[in-house]
C-alpha cells in the first residue's frame, strides 16, 4: 500500500527543475504529482511517478542522484476539516508527519494527500483503522494514467 | 580461446632482478654510477659545472655515495631558465625523443633521451608493471595522454617491454574507453586515479556489469590521491590499484611504484638515488622522517639530473618490504610542497580536505576549492557533489549533512569553510589530472 517516491537533489538555478522533468517527459513517463522543498541554495523534487522503476534509471543516466523512498498516499473529502481528521488519527497513533503534499485537481470532490512517516507500515494501519482511505498504489497509478 | 585474464605461465619479469639486489651490491652499482653521471654533467652542462666550481668540488670529490650531499640542487626553475635544451648532456643528433611539461606558469619544460635512455625508461616502467601484478600477455588499456606528456609513451613502452599487449587509447572519450575495456577484454587500466572513477561511474550509468569484467589491475598515477580514495575504487570495481610514481624531469613514470604489498612505493634505485631533505633548509632528513624528495638519476645520459627537488613530500620507508625487494620505499606522496595553499595564515593541502569529505560518510572525493576574498578576509569554499548515498528526501537532511561536512572540514583545516553542495556530476572533471582548487585571490594577495 506505499507508493515509491523519488527524491532528487536540485541546486537553486534557473532551468536545474526543468531538466529532470524534461528527461521524464523524453522517456515518455507522466509526473503524477510533485513536491519541491527549497533551501537557500539547493531544492529537493520529490515525485511521484507511474513507473518509479524505469523513471529512476533513466533520470541516473542522465547524471542524477535519485534516492527511493516509501510515502503513504490517502484521500480525503475535499471539505472543511478533511485535513484536520486525518492529523487527529495520526496523533491518536502517535505518528509524525515528516512532510506531506496534496492535490486536489481530477480528484473528484476528494482531496489526495501523500505523507512521509518513519514508519510507514503502521501509520497505514492506524489510517486505516481511523476510516481514511489509504491508496493502492497499483490502482491509483494505473486508474489515473 | 585462453582466458584473457589468467596469468601468464611465466610471472617472473627478468628486468626486475636489480628490485632484489643485496644491498651491498646495489650501493656498488650506484656509486659507481653516481660517478660517472657527475663526471658526465660535469663536463657537458655549463650550469652544473659553473654551480660545482662555486662550491670548489670536481666529480672527483664523490667518493662514497654519502659524498652527493656535496652537490648543488637543480631546480624545476633551472629547466626553465635553460629552455629549451640547456641541461642536455648529448650532442643534438644523439637525442631521439623530446618530451615536454605544458607548466601551468610561463614558460615549458624540455626533456631529452637517447636510444639507451628509452632503453632504461622502458625496463623502470616493466619493472613497475610487474610490482603491480601486471604479467607478459595481459590486456593492458592505456589511458594515459600519448603526446609531450610522458604518461602515455612512457607506460606504452614499459608494457610492450614487459610482453602485455598494449591498448594505446590515450585519455578521454570515454564512451570508447569502456567498449574497449569490455569488448577487448581488458585486464589492466593505465590512468589517473581520478579519470578511473568518472569512468566507473560513467559505466555504472550505463549498466555496465563490473564484476563480470576481467579488468584486474589498476595502475594510476600522476596525480596525488589518498589511500581512502583507493579503499574506495577497490570496493567499488573489485580491482587492485596502486599507485605508481614518475615525473618527466628524471624519466616520465618508472622511476618507483606499490607492490603487492601496497605499503609505499618502491624506487628502483639502480637507477634513480632518493634522498629526503627539509624543504626550509634543505639539509638531508634520516630515513623515516618526512621531507621534500630529491632524486638524482644514476643512468641518463640526455639528461642527466643531480639532486633534483621534486617538491613532493614523503619519507623513505628504509625497513624491508613483504614483497622481498631490496631497494627501498617512499611512503605514499599525499602532497606536494607546490600544492599548498595559504588561506589566512594558515598551510593547507588539497589532501587534507579530502580525508576530512571521506571522514564523513558516503561522500565521494568529487570536490573543487575555491578561493576568494571578501573585504580583506579570504574564503574557502568547498563544493561537494552530493550522491544517492548521501542525498536526503528533506531539507534539514540536506543541511545537516552540509554542517557535518563543514565540520569536519573546519577539524582538519583549522578555519570555518563553507560547503555548496552540487549536483552530481556537476563539478569539472578534467579527463587528465584533476583540477582541485581554483583560486581567485588575484595577484599580489
Amino acid at each position: 500500500m506505499k507508493f515509491k517516491q523519488l527524491s532528487l537533489f536540485l541546486e537553486n538555478q534557473p532551468a536545474h527543475l526543468k531538466q529532470p522533468c524534461t528527461i521524464l517527459a523524453d522517456a515518455g513517463i507522466n509526473i503524477r504529482t510533485l513536491s519541491l522543498a527549497d533551501a537557500d541554495q539547493f531544492g529537493i523534487l520529490r515525485l511521484i511517478v507511474a513507473d518509479w522503476e524505469r523513471a529512476k534509471r533513466v533520470l541516473e543516466e542522465a547524471g542524477c542522484a535519485v534516492r527511493v523512498d516509501d510515502v503513504v498516499g490517502l484521500e480525503v473529502p475535499d471539505e472543511r476539516g478533511g485535513m484536520a481528521q486525518v492529523l487527529s488519527v495520526l496523533e491518536r497513533g502517535g505518528h509524525n508527519v515528516l512532510y506531506t503534499y496534496a492535490f486536489t485537481f481530477g480528484t473528484e470532490g476528494r482531496a489526495v494527500l501523500f505523507m512521509r512517516f518513519d514508519d510507514p507500515d503502521a501509520a497505514i494501519d492506524t489510517l486505516q483503522d481511523g476510516g481514511i482511505t489509504v491508496l493502492d498504489p497499483a490502482q491509483w497509478l494505473s486508474a489515473s494514467g | 580461446m585462453p582466458d584473457p585474464a589468467a596469468p601468464s605461465a611465466q610471472p617472473f619479469n627478468p628486468a626486475s632482478a636489480p628490485d632484489y639486489l643485496p644491498r651491498p651490491q646495489l650501493q656498488a652499482l650506484q656509486l659507481e654510477r653516481l660517478q660517472a653521471t657527475v663526471a658526465r654533467a660535469y663536463e657537458r652542462v655549463p650550469l652544473f659545472r659553473e654551480r660545482c666550481e662555486q662550491r670548489g668540488i670536481t666529480p672527483a670529490a664523490i667518493q662514497g655515495l654519502e659524498d652527493i650531499q656535496r652537490l648543488p640542487f637543480t631546480v624545476k626553475d633551472d629547466l626553465r631558465d635553460t629552455y629549451p635544451f640547456g641541461l642536455f648532456a648529448s650532442p643534438r643528433e644523439e637525442i631521439v625523443r623530446l618530451h615536454a611539461s605544458s607548466g601551468t606558469t610561463g614558460k615549458p619544460i624540455v626533456v631529452a633521451y637517447t636510444h639507451d635512455d628509452l632503453a632504461v625508461w622502458s625496463e623502470v616502467v616493466s619493472r613497475t608493471l610487474s610490482a603491480c601484478g601486471v604479467h607478459p600477455g595481459d590486456m593492458v588499456q592505456n589511458a594515459f595522454g600519448y603526446g609531450l606528456f610522458t604518461g602515455g609513451l612512457g607506460a606504452h613502452y614499459g608494457a610492450e617491454r614487459l610482453g602485455a599487449t598494449v591498448v594505446p587509447i590515450s585519455g578521454g572519450n570515454t564512451e570508447r574507453q569502456m567498449m574497449v575495456m569490455r569488448d577487448f577484454g581488458v585486464t589492466t587500466l593505465c590512468s589517473t586515479p581520478s579519470y578511473f572513477l568518472h569512468l566507473l561511474e560513467r559505466a555504472h550509468a550505463a549498466g555496465i556489469d563490473w564484476p563480470n569484467l576481467p579488468l584486474r589491475v589498476g595502475v594510476f598515477g600522476a596525480e596525488p590521491w589518498t589511500e581512502a580514495m583507493r579503499q574506495r575504487i577497490e570496493q567499488e570495481s573489485g580491482i587492485r590499484a596502486y599507485d605508481i610514481y614518475g615525473l618527466s624531469e628524471i624519466i616520465g613514470p618508472g622511476v618507483g611504484s606499490e607492490c603487492c604489498a601496497q605499503e609505499g612505493l618502491h624506487i628502483f634505485e639502480d637507477h634513480f638515488y632518493p634522498e629526503i631533505i627539509d624543504p626550509a633548509t634543505g639539509e638531508p632528513l634520516p630515513d623515516g622522517e618526512e621531507g621534500e624528495l630529491v632524486l638524482t638519476t644514476l643512468s641518463k645520459q640526455a639528461m642527466p639530473m643531480l639532486r633534483y627537488r621534486t617538491r613532493d613530500i614523503t619519507a623513505i620507508i628504509p625497513e624491508p618490504c613483504a614483497c622481498g625487494r631490496t631497494v627501498r620505499r617512499i611512503q605514499r606522496i599525499g602532497r606536494r610542497s607546490d600544492d599548498m595553499f595559504i588561506i589566512r595564515g594558515i598551510n593547507v593541502f588539497p589532501a587534507q580536505v579530502e580525508t576530512a569529505l571521506l571522514e564523513v560518510e558516503g561522500t565521494l572525493p568529487h570536490y573543487q576549492i575555491t578561493l576568494s576574498r571578501q573585504g580583506s578576509l579570504d574564503q574557502m569554499e568547498v563544493a561537494v557533489e552530493v550522491t544517492e548515498a548521501v542525498l536526503s528526501d528533506t531539507v534539514g537532511g540536506m543541511e545537516a549533512l552540509r554542517k557535518r561536512l563543514s565540520d569536519a572540514l573546519e577539524h582538519v583545516v583549522g578555519v570555518r569553510v563553507g560547503v555548496r553542495l552540487a549536483e552530481p556530476r556537476s563539478l569539472p572533471r578534467s579527463e587528465g589530472k584533476a583540477k582541485r582548487v581554483i583560486d581567485n585571490r588575484g595577484e599580489g594577495a
